[in-house]
C-alpha cells in the first residue's frame, strides 16, 4: 500500500531521492509505533512494577510520593522477613505451601481425568455418549458461583468444609472447559492412526496410552497452565470452604494480610503480594509459546 | 503375521465408562447433586442450622422488594455493559497496532498480555485498592496537577466503579491475542484487491478488517460478558461492596446473603435468577448474529 512506487523507468537520481523519502517515512512511521506501544507497555505494567517497588519501601514513607518506583527508605529484608512470617501462627510458607498442594494435585488429577473423559467422548462408541458431552456443554454454561451454595452443603455433609480437599474437589474431577478444549483437539487428529494401531492389536485403552496421549501433549501443556493459574488465584471457594488460618491459600492469606484490624503493615503485604505472583508470572515466561498458542486457537480466558 | 480377525470385539461401552467415570463422579458430585438441591432450597427457608422449610415461591417474591437486589442487578448490567465494550476495543486497537512487521513485537505482546494473566488474583485487587485509595497514586498525582481531591476514587460512589472497570479494561491481553490470530488469517488478496478499486485503509477497516472479524467478536463477547457477571474478587477486595452499594456485584450479593446472613433458601433463588439473566443474555445475542456476524460459509451460521 505504499505508493511511492519505484517505476523502472524512472532515472537514477529519482530513485535514490524516492528511496530517501520513503526511507523517511518508514521511520517516521516506525517511531510513531514504537512510542505508541511504549507508551501502553508502561501502563500495562506500571501496577505491576509498583507493587514490587511498594514491596521494598519503608512502611514510613511508602506513602510519601506514592507514585515514584524508586524507595526514598529502602526495607526489602523487613518487608519479605515480617511479611513471611505470617499471620495466626503460620508462616506465609504455610499458605504457599496449601495453595501448592491445591494447585498440583487440583491441575493434575483434573488434567488427566479432563483427557481421559475427552478421548471416551471423541474416539469411544458407547451408549449415552452424545448425552454426556452435551453434559458437559451444559456445565460449562453454568458458572460456578452459582453452585457454592449447595456445593458447601455438600462438602458439609461429606465432612470435607475446612480442609484442602475441599478445595480440591472442584477440579480433581476435570473440569469442562478442558475437556472441550482436548475433544476439539482429539477430533483433528487423523482416525487413521487409531485404525492402524487397532490393527496391530491394540484396544480402546492401548490406543489412549500410546497414540493419543502423546499427540495431545499441546492442549495438555495449555490446560495444565491454566488450571494452574485458575486455582492458584482462586479466590471466592476458598473464602467459602476454609475458616480455619491452618489452611489457608495464598489468597485468603492476602485477603487476612489486608484486614487492617489484624495487620498492618504494608510493607509486608506488598511483599507477600509479590510473592504470590511470581509463581503465575514464571509460569508464564517459561511456557510462553504453549499460551499464546493455546490461547488464539481456544480463546481460553487467562 | 497375525491373522485380521483375532482382533477382539472389546466391550466399547465398559472403556467408555471407564474412562468417562472421574467426571462422572465430579459431575454426579458438585453438579447434579448440587443443582437439584438448589432448586429445592430456593423454594425453602433454610439458615443452615435447622432443616429448610417450605416457603413455595416466597423467596423470589422477595426479591422484588428487595432493593439490594436491584441494586447489585443494575451495578452489575453496568459493569459489563461498560466494561466488556471497552474492553473489546482497546484489545482491537491494540491487535491492529501489534498486527505488523516490526521490531520487539513479541516484547509488546507479553507485555501486554501478563496483566491478564494476573488481573483476577487477589494480589492485583490490593494494588488496586492501594492505586487508586487514600493516599494512593492516583490522588498524588492529582494532587501535583493542581487537583487535589477530597475523597478517593474507592471513596467516592461515583466513580468507585470505575476503578474496578479501569481493573477490567487493563486486562485486554486474553482478546487482544485472539484478536491477533484472527487479523492474520485475513487472506491479504482481500486487501490488495481492495487497494486497485482505489479503496484507502478506512475503507479497507471498515468493508474488510471489521466483517471478517465479526465472528471473533461475536465469541469474544459472549465469553467475555458471562465471565462479566461472574465479577466477585474486585469488588470484594477493592471496595467491599461500597461506598453506598455503589459496587455491591451480584455475586457478592449472593455471598453476603449465603454466608453473613446464612440465608441459603434466598441465595439459592438469586443464584437461579442469574442463570436465567446469563441464558437469556446469551440466547439474545445468539438471535442478532445473524444481523451482524458475518460467517464467510454461506450456510448462515456455525
Amino acid at each position: 500500500m505504499i505508493d511511492t512506487t519505484i517505476d523502472k523507468r524512472t532515472k537514477p537520481k529519482e530513485i535514490s531521492k524516492l528511496k530517501k523519502k520513503r526511507n523517511r517515512k518508514k521511520i517516521i512511521s516506525s517511531l510513531t509505533f514504537h512510542i505508541a506501544a511504549l507508551v501502553i507497555g508502561v501502563i500495562m505494567i506500571y501496577p505491576l512494577l509498583w507493587a514490587l517497588a511498594s514491596s521494598f519501601k519503608d512502611n514510613a514513607t511508602m506513602f510519601t510520593n506514592a507514585y515514584s518506583l524508586i524507595p526514598e527508605t529502602w526495607a526489602i529484608v523487613e518487608n519479605y522477613v515480617s511479611g513471611w512470617d505470617g499471620i495466626s501462627g503460620y508462616s506465609f510458607g504455610r499458605f504457599m505451601l496449601n495453595s501448592l498442594i491445591v494447585a498440583g494435585a487440583g491441575t493434575i488429577g483434573g488434567v488427566f481425568s479432563s483427557v481421559m473423559a475427552a478421548y471416551a467422548l471423541s474416539r469411544v462408541n458407547f451408549k449415552f455418549s452424545g448425552f454426556w458431552f452435551m453434559c458437559v456443554m451444559v456445565t460449562l454454561m453454568i458458572p460456578n458461583e452459582v453452585m457454592v451454595v449447595p456445593q458447601y452443603i455438600i462438602l458439609r455433609w461429606l465432612g470435607l468444609i475446612d480442609s484442602l480437599p475441599a478445595l480440591m474437589a472442584p477440579w480433581i474431577f476435570g473440569h469442562a472447559f478442558f475437556i472441550f478444549l482436548m475433544v476439539q483437539f482429539i477430533r483433528g487428529l487423523p482416525i487413521s492412526l487409531d485404525e492402524a494401531a487397532k490393527m496391530d492389536g491394540a484396544g480402546k485403552l492401548g490406543i489412549f496410552f500410546k497414540i493419543i496421549l502423546p499427540l495431545v501433549a499441546p492442549a495438555i501443556v495449555t490446560s495444565t497452565i491454566f488450571c494452574f493459574y485458575w486455582i492458584w488465584q482462586d479466590f471466592f471457594q476458598p473464602l467459602i470452604f476454609i475458616s480455619s488460618p491452618e489452611w489457608f491459600t495464598v489468597s485468603l492469606a492476602l485477603n487476612l494480610y489486608l484486614d487492617p484490624n489484624s495487620y498492618s503493615n504494608y510493607g509486608g503485604l506488598f511483599a507477600m503480594s509479590t510473592l504470590s505472583l511470581i509463581p503465575v508470572i514464571g509460569v508464564f515466561l517459561l511456557f510462553q509459546r504453549y499460551l499464546v498458542e493455546g490461547i488464539a486457537t481456544s480463546g481460553v480466558k487467562g | 503375521m497375525k491373522v485380521k480377525n483375532g482382533i477382539k470385539k472389546e466391550n466399547e461401552n465398559l472403556v467408555g465408562y471407564l474412562l468417562l467415570s472421574p467426571w462422572l463422579l465430579g459431575f454426579m458430585i458438585m453438579y447434579v447433586t448440587p443443582m437439584f438441591l438448589s432448586i429445592y432450597y430456593s423454594f425453602t427457608s433454610y439458615n443452615l442450622l435447622s432443616p429448610p422449610q417450605w416457603t413455595g415461591l416466597d423467596n423470589y417474591q422477595r426479591m422484588f422488594q428487595d432493593e439490594s437486589f436491584w441494586q447489585s442487578l443494575k451495578v452489575t448490567f453496568f459493569y459489563v455493559f461498560v466494561m466488556v465494550p471497552l474492553r473489546l476495543f482497546f484489545a482491537l486497537l491494540v491487535a491492529m497496532l501489534l498486527n505488523s512487521k516490526r521490531k520487539f513485537l513479541g516484547v509488546y505482546r507479553t507485555l501486554f498480555y501478563i496483566p491478564s494473566i494476573v488481573g483476577s488474583s487477589v494480589a492485583v485487587s490490593i494494588v488496586w485498592k492501594q492505586l487508586f485509595g487514600n493516599d494512593g497514586v492516583a490522588m498524588t498525582l492529582l494532587a501535583i496537577m493542581g487537583i487535589p481531591q477530597d475523597v478517593s476514587f474507592i471513596g467516592n460512589p461515583s466513580t468507585a466503579i470505575w476503578t474496578i472497570i479501569a481493573l477490567g479494561v487493563w486486562q485486554f491481553g486474553s482478546s487482544m491475542l485472539i484478536f491477533l490470530a484472527a487479523l492474520k488469517q485475513i487472506p491479504n488478496s482481500l486487501y490488495e484487491s481492495s487497494s486497485i478499486d482505489g479503496a484507502n485503509s478506512w475503507v479497507n477497516f471498515t468493508r474488510i478488517t471489521i466483517p471478517m472479524l465479526t465472528p471473533v467478536i461475536f465469541f469474544n463477547l459472549i465469553l467475555q460478558s458471562i465471565n462479566g457477571f461472574r465479577v466477585f474478587t474486585e469488588g470484594f477486595i477493592i471496595t467491599e461492596g461500597g461506598p453506598m452499594d455503589s459496587t455491591l456485584f451480584y455475586v457478592l450479593n449472593l455471598y453476603r446473603r449465603a454466608f453473613t446472613y446464612f440465608e441459603m433458601g434466598y441465595s439459592s433463588a438469586m443464584a437461579w435468577v442469574l442463570v436465567s439473566i446469563i441464558g437469556l443474555f446469551t440466547f439474545i445475542v445468539f438471535k442478532t448474529q445473524n444481523s451482524w456476524v458475518y460467517y464467510e460459509s454461506k450456510g448462515g451460521g456455525k
